[in-house]
């Protein structure tokens, strides 16, 4: 069979269905056998501004998305402008011909950095600042140009269906444009008019038109389209393979691990998180009654995790999802849970800050912020997840983490990962364990000391509501009771009960889920979370040419695993830190911890998500030493 | 075996200043815990921060003293997660009116089952008096090097209006009143407010015992007429009886209007109660059935180090 490796793009305004159309590309690209990973970008508007869906389709397993788009699909201006040039000779663009006449003007989401950009090109290459000024450009660099009117298409539509109100319903744009693609592509139209059918499941009257729009749609491609190079035939289906979307891994992992509490105040990107725990609220339990997960929508940051506090209090495994700004706002509050031994975990979709930042856009800027968050001394664990599959298994081992050292543990996600669309393993509620510590369920004696001086600096752990295990908590400094004290000795008592555990995490998290290795040469590359994908699609284009570079994964940053990172790389020459903001602040953890400087830096703060093309070009530049020490990525609109 | 009020009691030194309008309420707190006999270990006590926070320490059931002004965060997600449990939430003016103003107002509307308790002074003691959310616009209480360019918060009216559905004021020297008031803001279906006028007598050097006393509103007869009245003995009848627009619209104006009474006359008792709407778990047993039989903290969650929540339709419907 014939190696199927290509990027297809959809463009449209905020609104109109751009999502819509990706997920049924999707699926029908999953249900017929293909590996997809898609990534969605979008403004923080509701309506109108920009937004697009890139998506990569392979018949082998991929981790990321690739610079160059195969076939492009845009039934409006903006996507061409903005896109256009990202389609390679050999690709197509089926587009809307109705818009051919559009100046770059008179799309008034063009905002005038862009436009200033493209007309400088468009003056260069002497072009007019219209849609056919960039059709001419991309027709010269040798992509396949489709047009088809979709207006027309709905009103023959209307017309074969005897239907006149189908004449205006614009909102299938976007199906026309995913079946135009899927029937260049040659793929079958079964599963496009079955994932249809799945995603309008519960609006059987809108499912039934835009079948026939779909339908109408692709056999105007298959009997209208010149043949392209491209075709998605189908390919054999790797059993048990689920087609997931970013927040999905760690609302499943929360179900499955016993979260049943989760307060959240609403915040992009990870609110779609606490609204999908509450649409599946109550939970099948093996053996028992029905369970349930209690999603509060909070008044702001500060009273979810507040909340979350005082519900793990009562023994209940609780958390909060949120993003830079909410996590700000709780820095307080993780202190006292710092200081009271409370266990919580806090998920955290990182975005690009500072302030309210890019709202929509990926960064991973916050490492140094969590590890640092909150006032005075006191530990805690940021573990960090690489992709969606991981971040399912890793909220179990999150949850157990707070259980076992009794600390806040903050889960470190990101939007490269929330917006994500991917096909992976199946997740394998088996592999996951629930190790509550030295949680008690029963007390006997009236002497009970929450804060009770111990071997391991961890204290058995009542719960409000136990009998004989009345405990008092404050933020202040305290006594075994937990009664307020001032002592000098009980104060070194008490932080050196605590701060121990930041040793013993070390010594008792296993090294395996410490730091994922994959390969340690003279070149080895150190990154955590979603940099991940495309560092190892990255590596494989290397691979292809006899280059072998490694990469470690950290998962546990703080406490840092310094003598596992110093062993693992002690024959490596030259070490290279990729991640997404300005300053590299996992190389600065790591010299900090180490005492040695990372080698080159690989950055992007665009807050666009990394490709595997652009860090195959950087790793290309350092191994041929014609690389800055400091490459920072730019690519994606 | 029943518990006395002794059991209630922990031996924590306690250091507020003599005189303090705090003993009173913890001591009415007290009270009412052993008057309905509370189990020690299903009773929560959660306080902010400053003076009244340290009230939880020297209470002999759970106690969390938490952070300033958060005190409603914590003690609703005990609740909501363990609804067996009693829980009673305390905190100064400051705490409760100026740094947590917003989850007071969102607490209101949550109607999560249980009591908060406002130790209202008009001062902020701990940092050495200066102006809370409840002192009048343009007094200077001792301490403060100028008067106060803030206008006060009505704690009765905002209560009132958030959505409390009980809504009372106690007088921190009239212990056994407020023991009552604590009982009935305990035993309410639904989100209690009692705020209690409570004496500073090292930082509020206006609203002092004797000014609350009337010892300065002599009349002819050189009798002293104290500002304090029982709304109880003037058959204010504070509660909604039925379910219409109409009679919730007039108990709702009477316990405003009440609420503006100030200076001479000072109301303590019940100004508001209404059990008919519903409460937050009704509003989650409309979503979530089983929530009060099988709520978050009773839930079993793995048998034997395994997980036994069965997600497998979830996946189901992800495989393609």
């Amino acid at each position: 069979m014939n190696s199927v490796d290509l990027t297809w793009l959809i463009g449209g305004p905020q609104g109109s269905g751009v999502e819509t159309g990706a997920n049924i590309f999707s699926r029908v690209c999953a249900e017929m056998g293909y590996q997809v990973f898609g990534k969605r970008e979008f403004y923080s508007n509701i309506k109108g501004e920009h937004s697009y869906f890139v998506l990569r389709v392979s018949n082998k397993k991929i981790h990321s998305n690739l610079n160059d788009v195969t076939l492009m699909v845009s039934f409006d201006a903006e996507t061409i402008f903005r896109h256009y040039d990202e389609v390679i000779s050999g690709g197509a663009l089926i587009y809307d011909s109705d818009l051919e006449n559009t100046t770059s003007d008179e799309v008034h989401t063009l905002d005038q950095h862009f436009k200033s950009r493209l007309h400088k090109e468009l003056e260069a290459k002497n072009k007019p600042f219209t849609i056919t000024g960039v059709l001419e450009l991309t027709k010269e660099k040798g992509v396949n140009l489709y047009p088809v009117s979709f207006r027309s298409i709905l009103s023959n539509l209307a017309d074969d269906t005897k239907n006149p109100k189908l004449k205006g319903l614009i909102r299938m744009f976007n199906v026309i444009g995913v079946s135009l693609s899927l029937g260049l592509l040659k793929m079958p139209p079964d599963s496009l008019l079955k994932s249809i059918g799945t995603i309008f499941a519960k609006k059987p009257k809108v499912a039934e038109i835009n079948k026939k729009a779909a339908n109408y749609s692709y056999n105007l491609a298959t009997a209208q389209f010149n043949s392209f190079n491209y075709s998605l035939p189908g390919t054999t289906k790797e059993p048990h393979t689920i087609l997931v979307q970013g927040q999905q891994g760690t609302a499943i992992g929360k179900m499955v691990c016993g979260c049943r509490f989760q307060s959240y105040y609403p915040i992009t990107p990870a609110s779609d998180e606490s609204m999908f725990l509450e649409e599946h609220e109550i939970l099948e339990i093996e053996g028992d009654r029905p369970g349930s997960t209690v999603v509060i929508q909070t008044e702001d940051e500060i009273s979810a995790i507040g909340m979350m506090i005082g519900s793990a209090l009562t023994g209940t495994r609780s958390s909060t999802s949120t993003s830079g700004p909410g996590f700000s706002l709780m820095a307080e509050a993780l202190g006292y849970a710092g200081i009271n031994e409370i266990p919580i975990v806090i998920t955290l979709f990182q975005r690009s800050g500072p302030s309210t930042g890019l709202p929509t856009r990926h960064g991973q800027d916050d490492l140094l912020f969590v590890i640092n968050a909150g006032h005075g001394e006191f530990p805690r664990i940021v573990y960090a997840s690489g992709d969606i599959e991981e971040s399912f298994y890793d909220t179990g081992r999150c949850f157990n983490y707070s259980d076992v050292f009794q600390i806040p543990v903050i889960h470190m996600m990101d939007k490269f990962m929330s917006s994500s669309v991917v096909t992976c393993k199946r997740f394998d509620p088996d592999k996951v364990t629930i190790d509550r510590g030295k949680l008690l369920d029963k007390i006997d004696g009236n002497d009970y000391r929450r804060f009770a001086s111990t071997d391991d600096g961890i204290s058995p752990r009542s719960k409000l509501g136990l009998e004989n295990g009345i405990f008092w908590n404050t933020g202040d400094e305290s006594d075994e009771y937990g009664h307020i004290s001032e002592d000098p000795f009980e104060r070194v008592k008490m932080m050196d009960k605590r701060m121990s555990r930041l040793g013993l995490i070390i010594k008792k998290i296993p090294k395996e889920d410490q730091i994922v290795t994959f390969g340690v040469h003279d070149f080895t590359i150190i990154s955590w979370g979603s940099p991940k994908g495309p560092i190892i699609d990255a590596l494989d284009m290397l691979k292809n040419e006899n280059i072998n570079v490694g990469f470690i994964q950290f998962k546990l940053l703080h406490p840092f695993p310094t003598e596992h990172t110093k062993s693992l790389l002690k024959d490596t020459k030259t070490i290279i830190d990729i991640e997404a903001n300005y300053t590299g602040q996992l190389g600065q953890i790591f010299k900090q911890n180490l005492g040695r400087d990372v080698d080159y830096f690989i950055l992007k703060f665009t807050g666009r998500g990394m490709t595997s093309t652009e860090i195959y070009d950087s790793l290309k530049k350092i191994i041929e030493n014609k690389a800055k020490k400091r490459e920072v990525l730019t690519h994606g609109a | 075996m029943a518990l006395k009020l002794s059991d209630y009691k922990t031996d924590v030194h306690n250091d507020w200043c003599p005189g303090c309008g705090d003993f009173g309420i913890v001591n009415a707190i007290q009270m009412a815990l052993a008057e309905i006999n509370i189990p020690r270990h299903k009773a929560a006590i959660f306080s902010g921060v400053g003076c009244s926070g340290k009230t939880s320490h020297f209470i002999n059931v759970f106690g969390v003293h938490t952070l300033h002004g958060r005190v409603l965060t914590f003690a609703q997600g005990a609740k909501i997660a363990n609804p067996e449990m009693t829980v009673i939430a305390a905190g100064g003016d400051g705490d409760g009116l100026g740094i947590g103003a917003g989850h007071f107002v969102a607490a209101g509307r949550r109607d999560v089952d249980m009591t908060y308790i406002i130790f209202d002074n008009g001062v902020y003691g701990l940092t050495k008096g200066q102006a809370s959310p409840t002192l009048k616009l343009g007094e200077q209480t001792k301490s403060l090097p100028k008067p106060n360019t803030n206008y006060n918060v009505n704690p009765i009216g905002l209560a009132v209006t958030s959505g409390f559905t009980f809504v009372a004021q106690g007088y921190s020297y009239d212990v056994r009143h407020l023991k009552d008031l604590i009982i009935a803001a305990i035993q309410h279906k639904g989100l209690a407010f009692l705020n209690v006028l409570q004496p500073c007598p090292t930082y509020n050097d206006i609203n002092t015992r004797d000014w609350y006393a009337g010892i300065d509103q002599v009349d002819e007869a050189q009798k002293r007429h104290s500002r304090i009245y029982k709304l109880e003995d003037q058959k204010y009848d504070p509660v909604v009886h039925y379910d219409e627009e109409s009679e919730l619209n007039e108990k709702l104006s009477q316990a405003l209007i009440k609420s503006l009474e100030w200076g001479n006359k000072i109301p303590i008792g019940i100004f508001y109660k209404n059990e008919l709407i519903s409460q937050y778990s009704e509003r989650l047993i409309d979503k979530i059935p089983n929530y009060l039989e099988n709520p978050p903290a009773n839930q079993a969650i793995s048998s034997k180090g395994k997980p036994i929540t069965d997600v497998s339709k979830i996946l189901d419907s992800f495989e393609v």
